[in-house]
């Protein structure tokens, strides 16, 4: 038996810990010790980019580090991007502009759409389809994740004018 | 694909990464970024005894810039290093390859120093840390010492690092400053490993080339400088291109690719000649 480590690590703001021996993938202690199973595994080579999460707000393949080396980080997941009753902006703008079929990559494309919009705000096409290009999809054929992310942009602007309103109205 | 067991270290502090290191030897790999070494863990091409993470050891993620080169601590991420701008200022051919390095998120955990003692062939930043005349400084049980780029590689996946060893910084050496860069690559898919890639530095005196010197990145089996000083002295952006010619004979000459599932030996020498050619035109008309 391996010697196991304790984690502790802060999940989409939520404290979190489990004893894991030294090898267990940061995937497979999101999925399997913590029971977060969006995050999803797919090529677990660093390849297809299904298993982005964020490491301290930057995107990172959970697949290609140690849960042990995640202690002490914040970690966001596909379940700290929205829920199913109140979607983020670019889990709305994936559903509104066909962004996804089978839904596989989707978790990867979420996290990395996410972490990019707050550093490019207003990126052109050419722009979103470089900011997706290390996520592999099989099904969509890419155009419309394209149109997601400038979508996710549009929603994400809109929002933040009418924070802005909001602010400046009279108190 | 799932790692083997190890026996993970997590040193604080260099003396105590050294001491692991030289107690396990060839039995231990460093960890740093890792995003080379875990997927070779996951697939089971590498079963190490023993981990040493040095992520958590004090002092060794700082870029220094100085008049004559640029350093780069062990852990710092290609993120890092592409993103500064100071680093950039001072030698922008690091930024240059760096946005060719996998992608942005493996450039996130990535670090520049891991992939250069990773020593693969078809690696960016080696083939900048020859082109830079970089030194490695490198520590052991038996002190510090330095090595210089070119006495580093020795085959594929092979440097004259000790197992005991560990590489601290590399110090990418800064070009004169009539000095342009350039850096270029082809792949199957954005962030894949290059079919064949490109390095360059061009120095010019009065308008005309006066050195020239490419590294290059998938057609050689250790990173080397091809100077094309000879065949490119005098040049200048109107009459370059009566040089293809002779640039084409040199890189094809040079290159020692093999052939493989993603491009025949041909094909990748014939690449590399095309891409140095065009680099050199983009290059001098900056």
């Amino acid at each position: 038996m391996s010697e196991l480590f304790p984690v502790s690590v802060s999940v989409n703001g939520v404290a979190h810990g489990a004893s894991v021996p030294a090898r267990r993938l940061l995937s497979d202690f999101l999925r399997h010790d913590l029971r977060l199973t969006g995050t999803h595994v797919g090529c677990e080579h660093g390849v297809c980019g299904a298993c982005t999460v964020l490491l301290d707000g930057a995107p990172v393949r959970s697949c290609l580090m140690f849960a042990v080396q995640a202690a002490g980080h914040e970690i966001t997941t596909v379940e700290g991007c929205g829920t199913i009753e109140a979607m983020g902006p670019v889990q709305q703008a994936l559903t509104e502009s066909h962004g996804l079929q089978c839904g596989f990559c989707t978790p990867g494309f979420i996290t990395t759409i996410t972490a990019y919009l707050r550093e490019n705000p207003e990126p052109t096409a050419e722009e979103a389809r470089e900011a997706i290009s290390g996520n592999l999809c099989r099904c969509t054929g890419y155009q419309n994740i394209v149109k997601s992310v400038l979508r996710a942009a549009e929603i994400i602007r809109g929002t933040d004018a009418e924070a802005g309103d909001r602010q400046e109205a009279p108190a | 694909m799932k790692p083997a067991p190890f026996v993970y270290h997590a040193p604080r502090t260099l003396d105590e990464a050294l001491a692991a290191l030289g107690e396990v030897g060839h039995d231990g790999k460093i960890l740093a970024g890792g995003q080379s070494l875990i997927p070779m863990l996951s697939m089971r091409l590498a079963t190490p005894a023993h981990l040493i993470d040095i992520n958590g050891v004090a002092g060794l993620d700082t870029i220094e810039v100085a008049d004559g080169y640029v350093r780069v601590g062990a852990c710092v991420r290609h993120a890092q290093l592409e993103r500064s701008e100071e680093a950039y200022a001072a030698l922008p051919l690091l930024r240059q390859a760096l946005r060719n390095v996998a992608h942005p998120a493996i450039r996130n955990r990535g670090t520049t120093v891991g992939s250069i003692a990773h020593a693969d062939a078809a690696g960016e930043m080696p083939s900048v840390a020859v082109l830079t005349d970089a030194v490695m400084e490198v520590c052991g049980p038996a002190g510090s010492r330095e090595i210089a780029a070119g006495d580093f590689f020795t085959g594929p996946l092979e440097t004259t690092l000790g197992a005991d060893e560990l590489v601290t910084a590399v110090r990418f050496g800064r070009f004169p400053s009539n000095t342009s860069t350039g850096f270029v690559e082809s792949a199957r898919r954005s962030g894949d490993y290059a079919v064949a890639g490109v390095a360059l530095a061009l120095t010019s005196g009065d308008g005309a080339i006066s050195a020239a010197r490419a590294s290059f990145v998938s057609v050689t089996d250790v990173p080397d400088v091809l100077d094309l000083t000879e065949v490119l002295s005098g040049a200048t952006a109107e009459d370059v291109a009566a040089r293809a010619d002779g640039v084409i004979e040199a890189v094809r000459a040079h290159v020692t690719p093999e052939s493989d599932i993603h491009a025949s030996a041909d094909y990748r020498r014939m690449l590399a000649a095309e891409l140095t050619r065009r680099l050199i035109a983009e290059v001098i008309s900056r």
